[in-house]
């Protein structure tokens, strides 16, 4: 919203939809068509004090505490998906990014590439989504830009969102605080989000009743947080799945991991999905399950405080730190021979998030 | 998860490792045919279980492994075309060619995409009826009754957009040249279940006793490899060779009839050239005359020039059973899933890949590159 006009303010709820049906080249052409969509569509979902100023970024009042900082872009296909849309997930992604570094999120910018033609009930439909993945974790978007590109030059609508949170005195969630003797665990089941977008995908549809995992994970880490679980590190699994998290954390750490692949819980569903399409779970994307590290004996009461806050997920332990070595990432199969773990090479599924 | 969860049983794991290590007296050499089931066994860490004495080696059945570069160059000429719109199960696009993978060509242009069935891309020449539509026929002869549907359904639509490139192999032949080779080794097959499924057993028979090899018919789980593994060491401790089914559950002898016909209404036995082994007489299908026209190879009239493999990959070598993959020097140094020299080291199925993916550090005392 990067407008300097003094436009009127007070928009009205619930938000007409525009007169055009489509989005046209102009209304990213920064003219009054370009303000009708900042009135119509943005203002009206995402009003707050400091993004009614209209100013060209936001003001926002910092002392010397530490501040959380990411940003991320959305460019998922289909942007409806079971469970979600592109929407949930520009809120969910950047909001899960600060979680993971112990941060509630403070505030929230959002910059939109539309596509002309891009009907404008889409828009609404995805705006609308992202104010209420943004209520739900009591988070504003105060600043903002939108561009509109031809015809073909991207599929219907991209976002980037950036995410700016609050890390409390005390918290220290990095993975230089991984020990030896650490446990690793899980705060559900695997691999629904990349299971849901592959079963709609064209050309791949099979019927299924699974839904995207995608939620805000910033609850399920705060119950740990303020339980005084020693939290070491937290990793959200999104592209590349929970092997990717790991040995990301292996790599950095020079830390070797074990994890027992019997105690990684995946539903029938998605196991079944992942037996046809020749997947790995451990591969597959996920948008609202991390990774947490902690120290071993809160382990256990970890493990309860998740089970606690969604008993439906399944919340597990599921390996523990072996300490320093070649930063491997050692998977002990089901029928209890070792292998390794290792990323996924090339493309698994393209632009899944 | 029913039907998968109780053929990865540990228990059950333990009971039959230690069944064939009860049986074995000597050192045996078995070769496991199928590229999913050298996957299963790394994966699962199988190998790492059973006594030293009994050696399993990869064998080359693995479809895309096995696709002869001038084919691959082939795909590669037609994805380029820009009114092709080229189709091919995932693990085709990352194989190298002479210059390019298929990947490449979609990334500068050319409309390649990925499908799990040949019917989706008969829907898609449906969809776009002024495009051609080619589907990569790959595989061996479990893939090809469907692509066999696929002809015949397009038949039935009477759409003239599509249309096949054909690398269809079958096992047999490829079973009798590696047995009749001077320098072999395998005593033993576990022949690929899948294909068993479509095909039967009936054509191993004569294989069995010619060769006097033990030919087991064997499934993907653990528990079914292990299953096969005990039956073909019976047999060579009791000096038997003969097929035997060990994959009940999914393989009848007569294999599955309507498949069959599908298969031979649409496909005939030609020779085939196969990456790594050279050609092998009848070790391969081809479109019958009668459905020429679905023979893409036939409706565009191509010319390649195929460059020879990297001189570095043993994939040849691999394919036969005669090196394992870690015994390659370029193995995960200059040779890794993101830039492989041979196609072994791309198939997921391939017996590189899995060996980089489950087993580097068993395998290589060498940094990551």
């Amino acid at each position: 919203m990067t407008s300097k006009d003094s436009m009127p303010s007070g928009p009205t709820c619930p938000v007409p939809i525009s007169r055009y049906e489509h989005v046209l080249l102009a209304h990213g052409g920064g003219g009054r068509l370009m303000h009708r969509l900042l009135e119509e569509i943005f203002l009206p979902a995402f009003d707050n004090p400091t993004l009614r100023t209209r100013h060209d970024g936001a003001t926002l009042v910092w002392s010397s505490e530490r501040l959380a900082f990411t940003t991320d872009a959305y460019v998922v296909r289909p942007l409806f998906f079971p469970g979600g849309d592109i929407g949930t997930l520009a809120v969910n992604g950047t909001v899960n990014d600060l979680a993971m570094c112990g941060a509630r999120p403070l505030a929230m910018a959002a910059a939109f590439i539309l596509e002309e033609g891009l009907p404008m009930e889409t828009l609404q439909r995805v705006v609308q989504s992202m104010r209420s993945a943004a209520a739900a974790v009591g988070v504003s978007f105060v600043t903002g830009d939108t561009k509109v590109v031809d015809r073909g030059r991207a599929d219907g609508l991209y976002i980037t969102t950036t995410g700016l949170g609050h890390i409390a005195e005390g918290i220290q969630i990095s993975p230089t605080q991984i020990r030896t003797g650490d446990r690793i665990l899980l705060n559900g089941d695997l691999g629904r989000h990349g299971v849901a977008i592959m079963a709609v995908r064209e050309g791949l549809a099979f019927e299924t009743t699974i839904t995207s995992d995608c939620a805000p994970l910033v609850e399920p880490v705060f119950r740990l947080i303020e339980a005084g679980v020693q939290v070491r590190c937290l990793r959200d699994l999104t592209r590349g799945g929970l092997a990717t998290a790991l040995v990301e954390l292996a790599e950095t750490t020079g830390m070797d991991l074990l994890v027992d692949e019997a105690a990684v819980p995946v539903s029938e569903e998605v196991q079944g999905a992942c037996e046809i399409l020749g997947l790995d779970p451990l591969h597959v994307a996920n948008e609202g399950r991390f990774l947490a590290v902690v120290a071993p004996e809160d382990a256990d009461r970890a493990v309860a405080l998740l089970q606690q806050h969604a008993p439906e997920l399944n919340a597990a332990v599921i390996g523990q730190v072996r300490g320093p070595g070649q930063g491997q990432v050692t998977l002990r199969s089901r029928i209890g021979a070792p292998r390794i773990l290792d990323m996924f090479s090339g493309e698994q599924l393209p632009r899944i998030c | 998860m029913k039907f998968v969860d109780e053929y990865r049983d540990a228990a059950g794991v333990e009971r039959l490792v230690a069944a064939i290590g009860r049986l074995l007296t000597r050192p045996w050499v078995l070769m496991e045919v199928c590229g999913g089931q050298t996957h299963a066994i790394v994966r699962f860490g199988l190998d790492e279980l059973l006594p030293p004495s009994l050696t399993l080696v990869h064998g080359p059945g693995c479809p895309v492994c096995v696709t002869p570069v001038e084919l691959i160059d082939k795909a590669v000429a037609l994805a380029r075309l820009p009114e092709v719109i080229f189709c091919s199960f995932g693990d085709m696009l990352r194989v190298p060619g002479s210059k390019e993978d298929l990947l490449s060509v979609k990334a500068a242009g050319g409309d390649v995409r990925m499908v799990y069935s040949p019917l989706d891309a008969v829907a898609l020449a449906q969809r776009y009826p002024e495009r051609q539509v080619v589907f990569f026929a790959v595989g061996f002869e479990t893939t090809a009754p469907a692509n066999a549907l696929a002809v015949l359904q397009a038949k039935r639509l009477g759409l003239k957009n599509f249309s096949l490139l054909v690398s269809h192999v079958r096992v047999p032949p490829a079973i009798v040249a590696l047995l009749s080779s001077p320098d072999n080794c395998i005593q033993g097959f576990l022949t690929a279940g899948h294909v068993c499924t479509v095909m039967g057993y009936t054509e191993y028979e004569p294989l069995a006793e010619r060769f006097r090899v033990p030919m087991v018919v064997t499934g993907f789980e653990p528990l079914d490899i292990l299953q096969g593994i005990l039956c073909c060491v019976r047999q060579l401790e009791r000096g038997e060779a003969r097929v035997e089914n060990a994959y009940t559950r999914a393989v009848r002898r007569e294999g599955n009839r309507p498949a069959q016909s599908l298969m031979q209404e649409v496909f005939r036995v030609v020779d085939r050239a196969w990456r790594g082994l050279g050609w092998i007489p009848e070790s391969g299908l081809g479109l019958r005359n009668e459905y020429a026209a679905y023979d893409a190879e036939r409706r565009f009239a191509l010319t390649v020039q195929s460059r020879s493999e990297s001189g570095e990959c043993i994939s040849g070598l691999v394919l036969q059973g005669r090196k394992k993959p870690v015994e390659c020097p370029a193995f995960a140094t200059r040779c890794t899933p993101e830039h492989p020299l041979g196609a072994t080291m791309v198939s997921s199925e391939g017996a590189c890949a899995a060996y980089y993916r489950y087993r580097r550090q068993a395998a290589t005392a060498t940094p990551r590159p």
